[in-house]
């Protein structure tokens, strides 16, 4: 999947908005970081979320990680195929997100990162 | 800044390995991923540099007496060509150190040390011996010589270990019983060949000097291709050693912590003349410890980590020493001290994870056992 369409935070998150609904996973330079993902901390659908904000984490064999909600809203559905295959997000941390919201604030948008950004931003802390 | 760096940085470079910081030297902690590396070594074979660790010689007439002193195992029975694991106690009962001691001959020792306690090894071993010498002039003529930075140390473990190891070395392995090493030669350099390892499988540790090891990696990795041998990293390494609830110094053993507490008694001996801490030892050993290591597994979904909280009925209990996804049972697993009214297995304890309780018993250690080659 091209990740031109996605805004990314600087913490390693992507979104994918469409309309007021955005879905949020973690980019390949985070699950490649992470290595062999063995387990997401999900959260609940009907939370809410808000930007800069935890939400959920992601841990590998050696680490857990923290992820951030990289815009506010409501989560309409958490994707549970994760539960039982994590390592999902290492195949293709682009098209197994981790959460669907509703946004509340879709400007927040504007914040993010395009990919051509982002790259640059990886590279830079290297 | 970087760090200290093994006669085989350029190789873990060159192969992909992604490198971190342990104990101050640039190692790699995985080359593709820690599962792979980790399921390869239990089913097939792992190759390991572990040159960072520190060996420590101690020679001179008396040098048997002098260490006995020192360490919580019996050094009497100890003949050349065997080796045996002891703890280095302090004056409080805790660990300064975890070590292997291979007996090269009746007045020569060689002492395996963690990589980030070598140089605090040595100046206890010697500021030890120095109070030794002044007590019993017998024991004034041995020496320790922190010898280190000659040895480069590659690990081959698991079961398929011994075939492609036998393929290089001329010296019939099968003759090399478990905590047994032979002097020998490997692409006729040589080396010290132990039946030896941190992983809870088969396998051999191999000692040689410094400019033999990128041959030696090199050939072992050719001869153990049909194998499936693949090197490994320090990440699969800590799983590995865990599983077989070997303790890593920092976690399970500290200054602060004692063998009873980290359930190390087997190796404790109080048949033989004193050494550091032995009173507090023998107290805890006679009465119980407060506290003592018990294997965790989470019942529910949830990985624990070092230092998370365990918790009984709401209440702190203790932490865990190590935690993580068990590549081998698909399942979080820790070592925990706990006391020991709460240590008996099936007890059900809670491990606090991002503030939510997560259900966990307690379970037998170690979490993996593998027969290895007995005499």
């Amino acid at each position: 999947m091209s990740t031109k369409s996605l805004k990314f935070s600087q913490e390693h998150e992507w979104v994918k908005a469409e309309g007021v609904t955005a879905y949020i996973g973690i980019s390949d330079f985070a699950q490649h970081s992470l290595g062999d993902i063995v387990f997401v901390d999900l959260p609940k659908a009907g939370a809410k979320i808000s930007a800069g904000k935890v939400f959920a984490a992601v841990e590998s064999v050696k680490a857990v990680s923290d992820i951030f909600a990289p815009v506010s809203g409501k989560i309409i559905e958490v994707n549970e195929a994760l539960n039982d295959a994590p390592e999902l997000i290492n195949e293709d941390p682009y098209e197994n997100w981790i959460v669907m919201v509703e946004m509340e604030e879709p400007s927040e948008l504007a914040a993010l990162m395009d990919s051509e950004a982002y790259d640059e931003f990886c590279k830079e802390g290297e | 800044m970087a760090g200290k760096r093994t006669p085989l940085f350029e190789e873990h470079q060159a192969m992909g390995a992604k490198m971190v910081d342990f104990g101050g030297w640039d190692m790699p902690v995985q080359y593709t991923s820690i599962i792979e590396e980790h399921l390869a070594t239990r089913e097939k074979a792992g190759l390991f540099d572990v040159s960072h660790m520190g060996e420590i010689l101690v020679k001179g007439r008396g040098s048997r007496e002098a260490l006995n002193r020192l360490v919580t195992n019996n050094l009497a029975a100890l003949e050349p060509g065997k080796i045996i694991y002891t703890l280095l106690p302090n004056d409080r009962g805790g660990v300064v150190d975890d070590l292997l001691i291979y007996m090269l001959g009746e007045e020569e020792f060689f002492l395996v040390v963690n990589a980030s306690n070598t140089d605090k090894d040595y100046a206890w071993l010697v500021r030890q011996l120095e109070v030794l010498a002044v007590a019993e002039p017998a024991l004034a003529q041995v020496r320790a010589e922190n010898a280190s930075a000659d040895y480069a140390q590659i690990a081959i473990q698991g079961p398929a270990a011994q075939e492609i190891l036998q393929k290089l070395s001329v010296y019939d392995l099968n003759q090399i019983k478990f905590f047994r090493f032979a002097q020998t030669e490997v692409l006729n350099q040589p080396v010290i060949l132990s039946r030896t390892g941190y992983t809870g499988e088969d396998g051999f540790e191999i000692y040689c000097g410094r400019s033999a090891a990128v041959s030696l990696w090199r050939e072992l990795l050719a001869s153990g291709k049909e194998e499936g041998l693949l090197p490994v990293g320090l990440g699969a390494r800590d799983t590995l050693r865990f599983e077989a609830a070997l303790p890593l110094y920092g976690h399970e053993l500290s200054e602060e912590i004692t063998p009873i507490e980290a359930g190390l008694k087997h190796f404790v001996k109080m048949d033989k003349c004193d050494y550091p801490g032995k009173e507090i030892i023998k107290d805890q050993m006679e009465n119980g410890p407060r506290r003592i290591l018990a294997g965790i597994e989470l019942v529910e979904r949830g990985i624990p980590r070092e230092g998370y909280v365990i918790a009984k009925d709401g209440q702190p209990v203790g932490d865990v020493a190590s935690g993580t996804h068990s590549p081998t049972f698909k399942k979080g697993l820790a070592t925990a001290f706990v006391p020991p009214s709460l240590a008996a297995i099936d007890t059900e304890l809670d491990v606090i994870i991002r503030d939510k309780p997560v259900k966990a018993k307690v379970v037998q250690l170690p979490f993996y056992r593998k027969k290895t080659k007995q005499n």
